[in-house]
């Protein structure tokens, strides 16, 4: 419906007014009466056994009302944390997922690891009493890069005697040898996803309570899906039955996949309740903490090659990577550098033979797991570098190598599981090439050359699988859980409306395109509507925002929910207004009835269902509430092409991003302001990966060397341009609302292009991510020495 | 952070006094150093002595000029008179940290703190400035004696800082990617006693490049000090750069800094 907050329409996000001036309520604003603070004890060590835990001086310390270890833990059988997907290797043994007890338990493995928690009446005695817990560590050796992790002398886990966790595989080996055997070019390139820190604005926080009289626990937490907090908080953990415990994500300061996860920290907080007398436990990470112990993203070191004929077509592609899993096993570690990465090898190419291997390997690092783009990023890095590669190594203009190679016929299946469903990569690559002034683009670098300057483009042609996804697909791979989504719909007899949704919001802005959504669909205001998320005591289930999933399969149950709504309404309205359900026609807000002038508006079929004076409830039950489940059919496939134009200051290295296109094919888009931050801040990320964040552990000492903003670099606004964005769209088949995800296209894209735009200044095949200043400037004196 | 026993003095004399019967008391101006390191545990001062009622703020403008220890950057930076008679010295206060970085730290607090990346102690150094303490002038060659160590004894105050004014001078700073401190910033000066270079940002203190300075005694000019190179042996070394790269920004900086000089 046409009212200006309809699907379509750049509605200013409802939430802002409240997070701008102050006014959010995040996990660190809830304060509860007799609340504890919480404050742990860290491992200083990146490898190394617990001989013994001294914690008497700290009991004796002001304010102490707790001090628990690993020992503590297990005394109460409380369950380790757990990975929720189940890899299987080639040789079909299961995945070694070592221990992973909330508090270390004989060993640590990385610096930052849980120790122990001291619990006080204040934050500031909580942290003098956990300095005075006496940790004997035996310091083992370790190893914190993946390159070495493999049969390293270090052994994170018994588990895994050469620390793989597993070595799995896609596709078909013998079919693509041969097609390289047939090549007429074979491309090599060897590749490094730097290792990244999520830093979400708000850190990581928690208060666990435990109600001595109901005998039932309440988690408030920073979480991207608390229903899946307390199904493994229940199940796994078995700290309560689900229905004897309540999880709360409040406001939640962005997650980017970080928060997906079930930590330590959290379970700590509320399992620790219950010894403390049933106060309430606080914990907010220190932003040291969210540095060392955040579940870090990327951190693959790939070899691959690709196989093309004397035509310039792609034939064959094979791919080797070595993923770091960290120490332990986060939530869905497991799954990403397998089915949310090999899978989307093809890329928007017709490559008819692809073989893939990937060797999980555990080093004494924090975690890895799921980050913006969740091995997409990755994929698109090593099919985008070494596509560009090729096009040059052919001395193919890269763009029209692309367009060669692109699937043009859907559907299209890949060799490696995907079905692409819709999808127009020539209008894409069109687009883009006209936005980013590609025919100038010679003359440009003509100009930079005068001023001692180099400059490069950069394309990367990325597609990605979101709006994760349909249940038995997935779980046929390993996953534990199913991947469907559900809403209620309740509208108040004065015709308001609340959505009850099992996506969570943490700065997408559901308040305000779900609202749209529902004032379209029923013709109301949008300030009548409401979204309610976050809370398992409000909304049935849900299985939380990742994976770009709440448009596609959040908004489709609400969708859904809304067509029942729509349903019964209008039974009502034709029982109220005499006349039969089938001559009801809803339009604008409005029940009108065929051939008659009768009408009644939304709010007062509302207030009929409730009054419910004027049919008969034998008939028609009362109320007007409804709610559905909604599980994906397909994966949806954004897909785009993204255009990156930089130049390096001869003289110092230093790399600007000059110019940058996205042209993104996102399927319906219900708010395009929304879309368009959503792709900023995407790009904006991906610049970070490509020009200045990098997670570096020192190989001596295992420490993180990165460990603060005054050494790990985030991109700022000062560093990008202003993006030059476009739209192509061809309708999502796969959900009514025709839409695909958007959330992480331009994190997923924007590395490859930012970097093929640097090796295309300078000439080489590969310069190292990140590229900051100091690594671009020793790569320009190798090339001068080298032409000396 | 630890607790710590709290002065708000209104004169030198009681700041100074109350300093000195308190050997673990520390002075504070803007904070902005101090308060991080004690957040992080570096710092436990048994005692605060703000400085903040001594309304030690303001410029002067004569034949050289002073300008207060509790002067703000970002007054420095606005300032009319400084950009009239050292604009370097004022881009180079505005290009110090953010605008809270600005607002609230000092100049006295920097040159105290003397930390090796920060961007004052090269203008001192460039400028041959003369710091002014409750005690006595104490000139910046003298002054500045290593990473994060200066000249000043136990309970002494610095009153003002004074700048000789220069034909022209100019500050370019490579930033540091991940801090903005400065990863080598070079403050140039055409003085009447000839060049100055300072570099900061690239060693363990402050330091002036002899070799770039002989080079500009042949003429105040960038072209002067093409194919100059400062030597990397003792530069800094770590995550970001290597000692090569930074004696190599060295001479581009001070090229900047000289193209730039007003
Ligand atoms: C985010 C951030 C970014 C920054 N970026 C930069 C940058 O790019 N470049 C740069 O140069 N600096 C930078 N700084 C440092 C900033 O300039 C500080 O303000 C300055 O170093 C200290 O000034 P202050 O007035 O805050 O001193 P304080 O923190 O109050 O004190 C610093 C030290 O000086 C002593 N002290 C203070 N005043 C006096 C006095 N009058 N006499 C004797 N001792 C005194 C104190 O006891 C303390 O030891 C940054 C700081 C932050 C927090």
């Amino acid at each position: 419906m046409d009212n200006g907050t309809g699907i379509g329409a750049r509605v200013k996000r409802k939430e802002d007014h409240r997070f701008l001036t102050g006014k959010g309520n995040y996990t660190d604003d809830i304060n509860l009466p007799r609340q504890t603070y919480a404050y742990f004890v860290r491992s200083p060590h990146a490898h190394a056994t617990i001989k013994k835990i001294d914690t008497s001086t700290a009991r004796t310390m002001p304010g102490v009302v707790g001090v628990f270890t690993g020992e503590d833990v297990a005394a109460t059988k409380l369950g380790g944390l757990i990975c929720g997907w189940m890899i299987h290797s080639k040789d079909g043994s299961p995945m070694k997922a070592g221990p992973h007890p909330i508090l270390a338990l004989g060993k640590v493995r990385y610096v930052g690891d849980h120790v122990a928690v001291v619990i006080a009446e204040t934050r500031e005695q909580a942290k003098a009493a956990a300095a005075a817990v006496d940790v004997e560590y035996g310091v083992l050796p370790h190893v914190v890069d993946v390159a070495e992790a493999m049969g390293h002398k270090a052994q994170v886990h018994d588990v895994a005697p050469d620390n793989r966790v597993y070595n799995w595989s896609i596709g078909d080996e013998a079919a693509t040898d041969a097609a390289f055997k047939r090549a007429a070019h074979v491309t090599r390139i060897d590749l490094v996803n730097n290792r990244l820190i999520p830093n979400a604005m708000e850190p990581r926080a928690a208060i666990g309570y435990y109600d001595t009289g109901a005998e039932h626990y309440t988690l408030y937490t920073t979480s991207q899906n608390p229903h899946v907090a307390r199904l493994v908080i229940s199940a796994f953990h078995g700290l309560a039955p689900e229905h004897k415990l309540r999880v709360v994500a409040p406001d939640v300061g962005g997650g980017f996949g970080s928060k997906i996860f079930i930590y330590a920290e959290e379970v700590v907080c509320v399992w620790a309740s219950k010894f403390v007398g049933g106060r309430p436990v606080k914990w907010t990470a220190e932003r040291t903490e969210s540095f060392l112990a955040d579940a870090h993203g990327r951190d693959h070191v790939t070899h691959a090659e690709m196989a093309t004929d004397a035509s310039g077509k792609i034939i064959g592609f094979k791919v080797h990577t070595k993923a770091a899993m960290g120490a332990y096993l986060s939530t869905f570690s497991s799954c990403v550098p397998t089915y949310l990465y090999a899978t989307l090898l093809s890329g928007q190419y017709n490559i008819p033979n692809i073989y893939a291997e990937v060797d999980a390997l555990y080093t004494n690092t924090a975690p890895v797991d799921a980050y913006r783009g969740a091995g997409r990023p990755e994929a698109t890095y090593v099919v985008e570098r070494i596509v560009e590669t090729a096009a040059r190594e052919l001395k193919m203009d890269p763009a029209e190598f692309r367009r060669k190679n692109f699937v043009t016929q859907f559907p299209h299946q890949t060799p490696v599981i995907m079905c692409y469903d819709a999808g127009d990569y020539a209008a894409t690559l069109d687009k883009a090439l006209e936005i980013a002034d590609v025919k100038g683009f010679a003359a440009r670098k003509a100009a930079s050359a005068a001023r001692g300057n180099f400059r490069g483009l950069g394309y990367s042609a990325y597609i990605e699988a979101c709006g994760i996804a349909p249940s038995a697909a997935v779980g046929s791979l390993g996953a534990g859980v199913g991947l469907w989504e559900s809403a209620e719909v309740r509208v108040n007899p004065v015709g308001t409306v609340e959505i009850l949704t099992g996506s969570h919001s943490h700065g997408q802005g559901h308040e305000t395109t779900f609202a749209q959504l529902v004032s379209d669909r029923l013709g109301i205001d949008i300030n009548n509507v409401s979204i309610v998320h976050g809370d398992t005591d409000k909304v049935q289930f849900g299985m939380g925002t990742y994976g770009s999933r709440s448009g596609a399969v959040g908004m489709t149950a609400v969708a859904k929910a809304l067509d029942k709504i729509e349903a019964k309404a209008k039974r009502i309205a034709a029982a109220v207004m005499e006349s039969s359900p089938d001559d009801v026609e809803f339009r604008n807000g409005a029940f009108t009835v065929k051939g008659t002038d009768k009408k009644m508006a939304f709010g007062e079929v509302a207030l009929s269902a409730y009054v419910a004076h004027k049919f008969n409830s034998a008939q028609i039950e009362p109320g007007l509430k409804e709610s559905a489940f909604h599980d994906p059919s397909n994966f949806v496939f954004p897909a785009g092409v993204h255009i990156a134009e930089i130049e390096i200051d001869g003289d110092t290295g230093v790399t600007t991003v000059v110019n940058y296109t996205a042209v993104d094919d996102f399927g319906n888009v219900i708010n395009p302001m929304i879309v368009e931050g959503q792709v900023h801040g995407g790009i904006t990320q991906g610049i970070g990966q490509a020009l200045a964040e990098g997670a570096v552990y020192d190989k001596e000492s295992g420490q993180l060397l990165t460990g603060s903003y005054m050494d790990y670099q985030m991109p700022r606004a000062a560093d990008v341009p202003s993006y030059k964005l476009g739209f192509t769209c061809t309708p999502c088949p796969s959900n009514p609302l025709g839409m695909k995800g958007c959330g992480e296209a331009g994190a997923i894209a924007s590395p490859a292009a930012v970097m093929n735009a640097v090796t295309d200044a300078l000439g080489v095949v590969d310069v190292p991510m990140p590229a900051t200043p100091h690594v671009v400037w020793k790569q320009m004196r190798h090339l001068k020495k080298a032409a000396e | 952070m630890e607790n710590f026993n709290y002065h708000r003095p209104a004169s030198v004399d009681d700041a100074v006094k109350a300093a000195t019967a308190r050997p673990d008391a520390k002075y504070m101006s803007g904070g902005m150093t101090l308060i991080p390191t004690m957040k992080q545990g570096l710092a436990s001062p048994s005692d605060i002595i703000d400085l903040g009622a001594l309304k030690n703020s303001g410029i002067s403008v004569g034949a050289t000029v002073v300008i207060k220890a509790g002067t703000t950057h970002a007054e420095v930076a606005h300032s009319a008179e400084v950009r009239k008679a050292i604009p370097a010295l004022a881009a180079l206060a505005g290009g110090i940290g953010d605008p809270h970085v600005r607002n609230k730290g000092t100049i006295g607090g920097s040159v105290t703190n003397n930390d090796p990346a920060a961007d004052y102690p090269s203008a001192c150094l460039g400028l041959g400035a003369t710091i002014h303490t409750n005690a006595r002038k104490i000139r910046a060659e003298d002054f500045f004696t290593g990473m994060f160590s200066t000249a000043l004894e136990d309970g002494e105050v610095i009153t003002a800082v004074e700048f000789p004014i220069p034909r022209k001078a100019g500050y370019a700073k490579f930033p540091n990617p991940a801090s903005r401190y400065a990863m080598v910033g070079v403050f140039v000066a055409d003085t009447a006693d000839g060049p100055r270079v300072a570099v900061t940002g690239a060693g363990a203190g402050v330091f002036r490049a002899s070799a770039l300075e002989a080079a500009l005694g042949k003429g105040f000019d960038s072209a002067s000090l093409t194919g100059t190179p400062v030597p990397a042996k003792d530069l800094n070394n770590d995550l970001h750069a290597s000692a090569e790269y930074r004696a190599h920004l060295i001479t581009v900086m001070a090229k900047r800094a000289v193209d730039a000089a007003k």
